[in-house]
């Protein structure tokens, strides 16, 4: 099962690398990224594997939801299939 | 691969524009609670709601964390209660509203749909029942909402019927006077009811539908409206292509959202409604959408039209979205519920006559409108009348949820509060219809229903 995190917020140090480690400790595998920084803001979108999380999907998106309230960021999971009906045919 | 300019405009639809799922309804049949003892048959219902619904608030939740879009309201409906009632040897329903209350507020969900009848064409004595029980059952309850169906292009239109919800519907402003007649706000009058409608207050499940089945109701006045800013002075090709490909990805959401949630509470997927349901938040109007097509305020010559080519083009978009389309399917035009249709009722360019011919080229009909609180209960009859003539003769759902308001007149504003949102008392003609609805008897089905 696939799912996309979506990271936005203003750019500073460090920022993928602490994503990635606490999606690490849920046992997420990271599939691929893409990352800008637009006007000083930071987008990060990255496709990752979560079938092997140690949490239920919805409680992972509200662990993560807090991890980017603490970060000064936002942090959004959201299974891929919500994006594939809306926009792919 | 999936497009980072796709994943980005779907998270600005859901922060910005309000896009969500506006309901997911549980269909219950109570076809197997009818008992003679109607405390008995309070009972079975209870426990049947209780035990099928037990979970949908749960996986509704678990949905919109998984999946990142609000499912703004998780819902119950059920088998017509003068159905079900039927056998009951008693002369109110009431207890059978409480039973449906107390299960709804059990399982967590924020309205129950089904304290209805179907009497297109005559009504059993179990529809009289239910029809004399339903003010004093919407004083009882919190959750409960109640639907007539007085008319159908098939039946014609049952006038009688059509004078008692006159009475039904001043008697329930009555009872429940000290919330401005709130209890109003959740009866609907139809004609050509669905029987999978997801939207309430309008909702119950029918005899045709599955023992238990999942529909559920789009949304998006916020996303249509956004969209055409960006079609500003295109021709009606434009924003009708624009409207479509919207609709198109709301509804490929709502399908999957639909089929998701069947799944995991093992009920079959029924249908997706693809309605433009307003709410009363800035930004989420179907009024603002026709202004935006160019009308300076919703209710001005033209109104019509715009709202013709915006519900044509809703379906067609999300026809091919969905494998099973259903329910009311069509542009909503509740006042109290969409801030726009304020706005222009207090402009008074919206009026009530005008409403009358909107719902002739949309769903669903005269919704949520604050009458004076001395309108006559033959003229709300009229009122019904109608719409359902308008429902009969084209086919089409049409409905009439009207709050005669204890104590206030034109110019007041009637609160309803939350996703009701709160309506101008609007003008009613003072000249009598008693005489036409002292009548009675049933107008006969029009030559659209000889199909056959």
């Amino acid at each position: 099962m696939k799912a996309v995190v979506t990271v936005v917020g203003k750019d500073r140090v460090g920022i993928i690398a602490e994503v990635c480690t606490d999606l690490a400790g849920f046992q997420v595998n990271v599939l691929d990224i893409s990352q800008t920084v637009m006007q000083g803001y930071f987008t990060m979108m990255m496709v990752v594997e979560v079938s092997g999380a140690t949490v239920p999907v919805a409680e992972l998106a509200q662990k993560l939801e807090e991890k980017g309230k603490e970060m000064g960021l936002s942090i959004r999971l959201q299974r891929e299939e919500i994006f594939q009906a809306m926009h792919r045919v | 691969m999936l497009d980072f300019k796709d994943i980005l405009a779907t998270q600005d639809m859901i922060d910005k524009r309000h896009l969500d799922v506006r309901t997911i309804t549980m269909g219950i049949s109570l076809l197997d609670c009818a008992h003679e003892d109607v405390n008995i048959c309070a009972q079975r219902i209870y426990d049947k709601i209780t035990r099928r619904a037990e979970n949908l608030v749960k996986v509704g939740e678990e949905i919109e964390w998984e999946f990142g879009i609000p499912i703004v309201n998780k819902r119950i409906s059920v088998t017509p209660i003068a159905i079900v009632g039927n056998s009951c040897n008693t002369d109110s329903y009431v207890p059978l509203a409480i039973a449906m209350d107390k299960a709804a507020k059990e399982c967590g969900v924020n309205f129950i749909g089904g304290f209805s009848a179907l009497v297109q064409k005559g009504c059993t004595k179990g529809d009289w029942v239910l029809m004399d029980s339903i003010p004093e059952a919407m004083k009882a309850t919190d959750l409960v909402c109640s639907s007539v169906n007085v008319g159908s292009t098939k039946a014609g239109i049952n006038m009688d019927a059509v004078a008692k919800m006159g009475q039904i519907i001043k008697k329930t402003a009555e009872l429940t006077a000290d919330n401005d007649g709130l209890g109003c706000a959740k009866l609907v009058v139809f004609a050509n009811a669905v029987e999978d409608n997801p939207f309430m207050a309008g909702a119950f499940h029918g005899v045709g539908e599955p023992e238990c089945e999942l529909n559920v109701g789009v949304s998006g006045p916020g996303v249509v409206y956004h969209a055409l800013q960006s079609v500003k002075g295109q021709p009606f090709d434009v924003v009708a292509e624009t409207i479509k490909k919207t609709a198109f990805r709301i509804t490929r959401m709502g399908q999957m959202v639909g089929v998701e949630a069947g799944k995991r509470l093992g009920v079959p997927f029924g249908i997706v409604d693809l309605s433009l349901a307003p709410t009363p938040a800035v930004g989420d109007s179907v009024a603002r959408i026709l202004e935006e097509i160019g009308l300076e305020v919703c209710g001005t010559h033209g109104t019509t039209a715009a709202l013709a080519m915006l519900n044509d083009a809703v379906k067609k978009g999300g026809v091919m979205a969905s494998n099973h389309v259903g329910g009311l399917s069509g542009a909503f035009i509740p006042v109290s519920e969409d801030e726009g249709m304020i706005a222009a009722a207090l402009s008074g360019t919206l009026t009530l006559d005008k409403l009358e011919a909107m719902t002739c080229v949309c769903s669903v009909g005269l919704d949520m409108i604050a009458v004076p609180g001395d309108t006559s209960a033959d003229t709300i009859s009229a009122i019904i009348a109608d719409e359902a003539a308008i429902g009969m003769v084209n086919s089409k759902t049409t409905a009439v949820r009207i709050i005669p308001a204890p104590g206030k007149t034109v110019g007041d504003m009637v609160e309803m509060g939350g996703l009701l949102g709160s309506a101008p008392v609007m003008p009613v003609h003072n000249e009598s219809a008693a005489q036409f609805i002292a009548r009675g008897g049933r107008i006969p089905a029009p030559l659209q229903s000889l199909k056959n």
